[in-house]
Formats: C-alpha cells, sequence, structure tokens
C-alpha cells in the first residue's frame, strides 16, 4: 500500500493494470464519440432544431460516421510544413489528453464479477496524482504550439501563440483553485480526496474555488466563450487550420478528451468522486456508495458537467481577447489568491483551536469592519472631462497625440499628471532656446 | 534497483543520451528546444521512479510547463531558423568552445569514475509521511528563511520586469464605447460603419487583388485593401470580366450546344 493513499493497490497485477489501461482507453473514445453527439444534439435543441437524427437510434451514430469519414480522407501534408514536428504534434496532445483519467477515480473497491477478485476502480494513484494532471494539461500544450508552428502558416502560428497564453494564464488560476482542496483534505492523491468528502462535498464549503475552478476549466479547454485560439471569425481555426484527415481527428479526439478530463477532475476534487448524491447516500446505510453503483453516480455527475460545457457553448458569446485576458490576471488569479490566504487562515485557526463560532464572529466583525471604512471613504470626484482628454488648463493645451502620432509636450506645456505619481510634471524652462525648433518658434514669432 | 526500474532506466536514458546529443546536431532552434523537453520529461520520470514523486511532477510543472514554453514561444515569434548566419562573432570562439567542453568532460569523467554508489539509506523513513509532506516539513521548518528569502528574490525579479517594460499612457485609453463614437462621428465625412466589402470572387479568381462588383455590376474599389492600391497591384474588373467572358466562349465553340438536344426530345 503506497503512503497517503487512500486506495489500495497492493492486490493489483500487471494483468490487472494493463486491463485497466486499456478499458479507460475504450471509455475515453467512446465518450468521446457520444460527447460529440450529445454536443450536437443539445445545441441544436437549445436553437429550435432536431440535430443529428438520421444515422443509427435517435442519431447516435452520426459521430461514428463523420469519425469515419475523417479517417478516409486524403492526408493532406502543407508544403511548408515542418514535416517531424507537423506529425509530433497531434499525437502530443491526444497522448497527454489519455494520461490524464490514470488517477482519476471511477468508484472505491470493486469486485469483478463471479470471482471474489477485487481491486481500485481506478489505474493508479500517488501522492501528487493531482499535480500529475495539471502536469499532463502542460505538456499537451506542446501539441498546439508545435502544431501551430510546424504548419508553416501565419493564423496556425497566431492560434497557436493564442492558446499558449491562454492556457498557462488559466492554469494558474485552476492551480491556485485546486490547492484550497489540498488544504481542506490534506491530501494531494485522488482517492484520498474522494475519501475526505464523506460528509460534505467541497464544493459548497470551497464555493469561491469550485466557481474559478469552473471557469478556468473553460478557458484551460480553448472552449466558448474562451474559444479565441480557433475563432473562425479571426483564425479560421487556429493551430489546426493546416491539418486534415487523421491528424485533424486527433486534434479535435483530444479537444473532447480535455473536456472529459477537465469534468472527471471537477467531479472527484469537488463534486464527491464516485460518492452517491445526498439523499441516495441515506439509503440502506450507504448500499449505494459500495460495489458498481459508484461508476454511474461519477458518470452522472461527468456528464452533467459536459452539460454545463455544451450550455455555455450554447449560450454565451466569445470574448475580445483582452478582455479575456484581462479577466484571467487582474481578476480570476487575484481573487483566488485572496481566497487561497483567507482559507489557509482559518484553516490555520482551526488547527490552532479557535472554535466555529468564534471564526464566525471574527467573519462578522471583519466585514462590519470593511463596510464601515467604505461607507467612510471620501467618494471619488466626478472625473474633470476636460482633465482626462489631456487637454485641461494644467496641461497647458497640451495635445498627447497631435496629428496621431505620440509627441512629447512643447515648451509651455507640461504632461497631465500621472495618475500613479501622484505629482504634476513641472512644465519644461522656457527661456533658452534649447533645439531648432525652438529657434525656429522664435524666428516666426 | 529493482527489476522494473532497471528495464526503465536502460530503455530510457539511451533515448535521453540520444536527444541531449541531438541538441548538437538540429539544424532547427525549435527541434533543439523539442529534444530538451524530453530529456526533461525523462528525467521526471526517473526522479518518479526513485520515489521522488513530487519532485518529478513539479519538474515537469515548472520546468517543462512553463520555463522551456516560455523559450518555445520567444523562438516561434522571434522565427530562428537554420538560415542565420554561423559566422563566429568572438574570434576563435569555437576552439575555447572546445577546450571548455573537453575541460568539462574530463573533470565530469574524473567524479564520475571516482564515485562510489553505496546502498541509500533511509529513503523509507524520509518518506513514510508520504513524499510531499516529508517535502514541505524540510522546507517550511528546516529551510523557511532561505525559501522565503528566495521567494521575495523571485517577486522582485518580476516586479522590475514589469516597471523595465511599463510605458506611461499619455492619453486616455478609449473604451469600446469611444470608439463607436467616433466612428459615428465620422460618418459625415464618408466612412461607413460597416467592414468593408470583401475582394470580389469570380469563377477564375479570388484573389486580393480583384475588385468586388456592386449589385449594378461596378467594381467597389475600396474591397481591394489600401495597400495593393497604393502600390497600383489591383487588377481591373473588365479584365478580369472579358477573360472570362472569351473562356466561356470558347468552352461553348468546344461542346455541342446541349440546348438543340433539350429542344429534339
Amino acid at each position: 500500500m503506497i503512503p497517503g493513499v487512500a486506495a489500495d493497490f497492493s492486490a493489483d497485477t500487471i494483468v490487472t493494470t494493463i486491463v485497466k489501461a486499456v478499458l479507460i482507453i475504450v471509455f475515453l473514445l467512446t465518450s468521446v464519440l457520444f460527447a460529440i453527439w450529445f454536443e450536437r444534439k443539445v445545441v441544436a435543441r437549445m436553437q429550435l432544431r432536431p440535430g443529428p437524427n438520421w444515422h443509427g437510434p435517435i442519431g447516435l451514430l452520426q459521430s461514428l460516421a463523420d469519425a469515419m469519414k475523417l479517417l478516409l480522407k486524403e492526408d493532406l501534408t502543407v508544403t511548408r510544413a515542418d514535416r517531424v514536428m507537423y506529425l509530433l504534434a497531434p499525437m502530443i496532445s491526444v497522448f497527454c489528453a489519455l494520461l490524464v483519467f490514470a488517477v482519476i477515480p471511477f468508484g472505491p473497491s470493486v469486485t469483478i464479477p463471479f470471482t471474489d477478485y477485487s481491486t481500485p476502480a481506478q489505474l493508479t494513484d500517488f501522492p501528487v496524482a493531482t499535480l500529475y494532471v495539471l502536469a499532463c494539461a502542460s505538456i499537451g500544450v506542446y501539441g498546439i504550439v508545435l502544431g501551430g508552428w510546424s504548419s508553416g502558416s501565419t493564423y496556425p502560428l497566431l492560434g497557436a501563440v493564442r492558446s499558449t497564453a491562454q492556457v498557462i494564464s488559466y492554469e494558474l488560476a485552476m492551480g491556485l483553485s485546486l490547492v484550497s482542496v489540498f488544504i481542506m483534505a490534506g491530501s494531494m492523491s485522488t482517492s484520498s480526496i474522494v475519501e475526505s468528502q464523506t460528509a460534505l462535498w467541497w464544493f459548497l464549503p470551497l464555493a469561491p474555488a469550485f466557481v474559478v475552478y469552473i471557469i478556468s476549466m473553460v478557458g484551460e479547454t480553448n472552449r466558448l466563450p474562451f474559444d479565441l485560439p480557433e475563432a473562425e471569425g479571426e483564425l479560421v481555426s487556429g493551430y489546426m487550420t493546416e491539418y486534415s484527415s487523421m491528424k485533424f481527428a486527433w486534434f479535435f479526439l483530444a479537444e473532447y478528451i480535455a473536456m472529459i478530463n477537465v469534468s472527471a477532475v471537477a467531479t472527484t476534487l469537488f463534486l464527491g468522486g464516485w460518492r452517491a448524491p445526498w439523499p441516495l447516500s441515506m439509503i440502506g446505510d450507504g448500499v449505494l456508495n459500495t460495489g458498481w453503483w459508484p461508476v454511474l453516480w461519477f458518470l452522472a455527475k461527468v456528464w452533467v458537467l459536459m452539460f454545463f460545457f455544451v450550455w455555455v457553448r450554447g449560450t454565451l458569446l466569445r470574448l475580445r481577447y483582452d478582455q479575456f485576458m484581462v479577466f484571467g490576471w487582474k481578476v480570476l488569479i487575484p481573487f483566488a489568491l485572496v481566497w487561497l490566504v483567507a482559507l489557509a487562515s482559518f484553516r490555520w485557526a482551526g488547527l490552532s483551536g479557535v472554535t466555529r463560532t468564534q471564526m464566525i464572529v471574527a467573519i462578522l466583525v471583519v466585514f462590519a469592519l470593511v463596510m464601515v471604512v467604505l461607507w467612510l471613504w471620501p467618494q471619488r470626484k466626478a472625473p474633470d472631462r476636460a482633465a482626462a482628454d489631456g487637454a485641461g488648463p494644467e496641461g497647458g493645451g497640451f495635445d498627447a497625440f497631435a496629428g496621431g502620432y505620440p509627441v512629447p509636450p512643447l515648451p509651455g506645456q507640461a504632461l497631465p499628471a500621472s495618475p500613479r505619481a501622484r505629482r504634476t510634471v513641472p512644465p519644461a524652462p522656457q527661456d533658452p532656446p534649447a533645439s531648432p525648433a525652438d529657434v525656429d518658434a522664435e524666428e516666426t514669432r | 534497483m529493482s527489476g522494473g526500474e532497471e528495464v526503465l532506466f536502460w530503455t530510457l536514458a539511451p533515448l535521453m543520451v540520444i536527444a541531449a546529443a541531438g541538441l548538437l546536431v538540429v539544424r532547427r532552434a525549435v527541434h533543439a528546444a523539442v529534444c530538451v523537453v524530453f530529456v526533461m520529461i525523462g528525467l521526471a520520470v526517473l526522479y518518479v521512479a526513485q520515489e521522488a514523486p513530487f519532485l518529478g511532477i513539479v519538474q515537469v510543472v515548472v520546468y517543462t510547463g512553463a520555463v522551456m514554453m516560455l523559450f518555445l514561444f520567444v523562438l516561434m515569434l522571434v522565427g530562428v531558423d537554420a538560415a542565420d548566419s554561423l559566422t563566429e562573432t568572438i574570434r576563435g570562439q569555437r576552439w575555447i568552445g572546445l577546450l571548455l567542453g573537453a575541460g568539462l568532460a574530463a573533470v565530469l569523467l574524473g567524479v564520475v569514475a571516482q564515485a562510489t554508489f553505496p546502498p541509500s539509506v533511509g529513503l523509507a523513513q524520509a518518506n513514510a509521511v508520504t513524499n510531499p509532506v516529508a517535502l514541505a516539513r524540510v522546507l517550511m521548518q528546516d529551510y523557511v528563511v532561505a525559501m522565503e528569502v528566495v521567494g521575495i528574490l523571485l517577486v522582485t525579479a518580476a516586479l522590475a520586469g514589469l516597471v523595465l517594460t511599463h510605458r506611461r499612457r499619455l492619453g486616455k485609453k478609449p473604451t469600446q464605447r469611444a470608439l463607436a463614437e467616433a466612428k459615428v462621428a465620422l460618418l459625415p465625412t464618408g466612412r461607413q460603419l460597416t467592414p468593408l466589402p470583401a475582394p470580389g470572387v469570380y469563377a477564375q479568381n479570388n484573389a486580393m487583388d480583384t475588385p468586388a462588383l456592386d449589385p449594378e455590376g461596378r467594381p467597389l474599389e475600396h474591397s481591394v485593401p489600401r495597400v495593393l492600391r497604393i502600390r497600383g497591384q489591383q487588377r481591373s474588373a473588365t479584365e478580369l470580366l472579358t477573360a472570362e467572358e472569351t473562356l466561356v466562349q470558347r468552352i461553348q465553340l468546344d461542346r455541342p450546344a446541349p440546348a438543340e438536344n433539350g429542344e429534339d426530345r
């Protein structure tokens, strides 16, 4: 048994591991086929149209047909492509996407039917399993970056650069929100985190972290409203513009597996993992939390989150790129940091013997203090329109962009007061003619 | 080393050495970066195999995921390529480099040859409270001052970077509303609110230099990008249309007219 891990893998042999790995891959591939159909169907319902309904019962085989079409299409390689990287990039994407599910618990210990052999419904787990998920995501970005670069074309490169910036920025917020779960659960192993949610799922006490995670998981997977790397109106389809056939299918596969991955991580860390939802968990002394039932709860939670992805996609508009980055860096990350510091303080207070009532009183006192300070804070004066335009009286009629280009102040003019420095720059001395331009001005006068 | 670990080492280590050697041979900077990434991931796997999972995973997250990614970013944007000149910027730098390399190799070989590898002691004891917890105790209790100093140093460096690249904004930043209002204000001068029309699409041609036609068949000059117009590189629509007309006539001459068959029936 590995120290610091709740699941017991001591009975697993190499055969068990291989069987589990194969099962996970089969699960992921079929889930992707289902997810594509699911997304098209749900979005169609939201837009009042039937969606795919021709191939198979209620159109279920539509994505299989699409996959076959992609497989049989001609495989193009662009002339300017860097061949090795062009081939390697989609492989990296898919490979990294497949890795994540190795540490996701589908359930507790399950017994194989018709035998008495029992094994955890999870491929493996170790004390830093959640960090491993982040590591897989950060290697997966290489697929996108190299794909965009190796295509030897402008739009893919721009898409790749955007995507990298986006994934790196949102991974910070995501990591910070995960840390609050680590603090509460006291572990980074997925099975122990699920174990720690026996009484209460973390999404309730850690609601702010959960919200940050949900937002950043959409950003991390490049989905609408954050799908700027493949914004059709701007970048054709971003880093996969020059890909076709199987290589394109790999990127597509990786994108959908990434959605399932982040949903599964959210389920495991915040939504109780494989645990039955509240009224059901009371039935028969928790009988629904044993055997094969947990797999059902786990899948149900993952698909609720997948529905959320589709819902968001069908509802929200794409953000502008700068707004998106500002939101990530100036809203999400500071918010997550402040929350983390607050949580750590409370955790520390709780561990050093402060009771819950005392903490609640402290929160109320701090809240009241903040409110009083905000109430007494002097109101900001309405901004002076002329001063805001940079042509105020103190600016000496200085127009920073005279003629459309940034220009320095002329003699007698002063720069507008810097809002950061809170002091004014003294006007340049007028007396000595410093430059030929000044001499010219003197002569014409 | 257990059997599995030995197999892992002897498959991974040669691959890592090949990748590291590839760093010297490959001609494109991005390929070199990918070689480094491979070596880093290989190292991480070896760390994990040697019961240091935290170090291995953090190596991937921090070095591979962040530091190397920034390198790659710069390489892609700057576009360093094989076409770069290989002339020496410092005289005799190759010989100096070779000499220093040989010196380093000699030192390393000497160290490796003299090193002895006694069986490791105390690993299970150190990892008894799980690897991350044991590490946290070392870093946050025994070396907490050093940790904090390094943290302050890094924050200072990041702040310095921000200060050095900070530019003072002279005017007010135009908001989306201000831009829209400015556009509307320019309406009387003949500017249009909507985006400019796209260049024309013809049966034989849809390049940037061919103007689109308006509903009455007149070419829209401003559908061709301004740069091409200034350079005088735009094609006239009439030229294109006559070329297409002659083509249509030639095709009709080559083929018997299908309309007659229709009348026979």
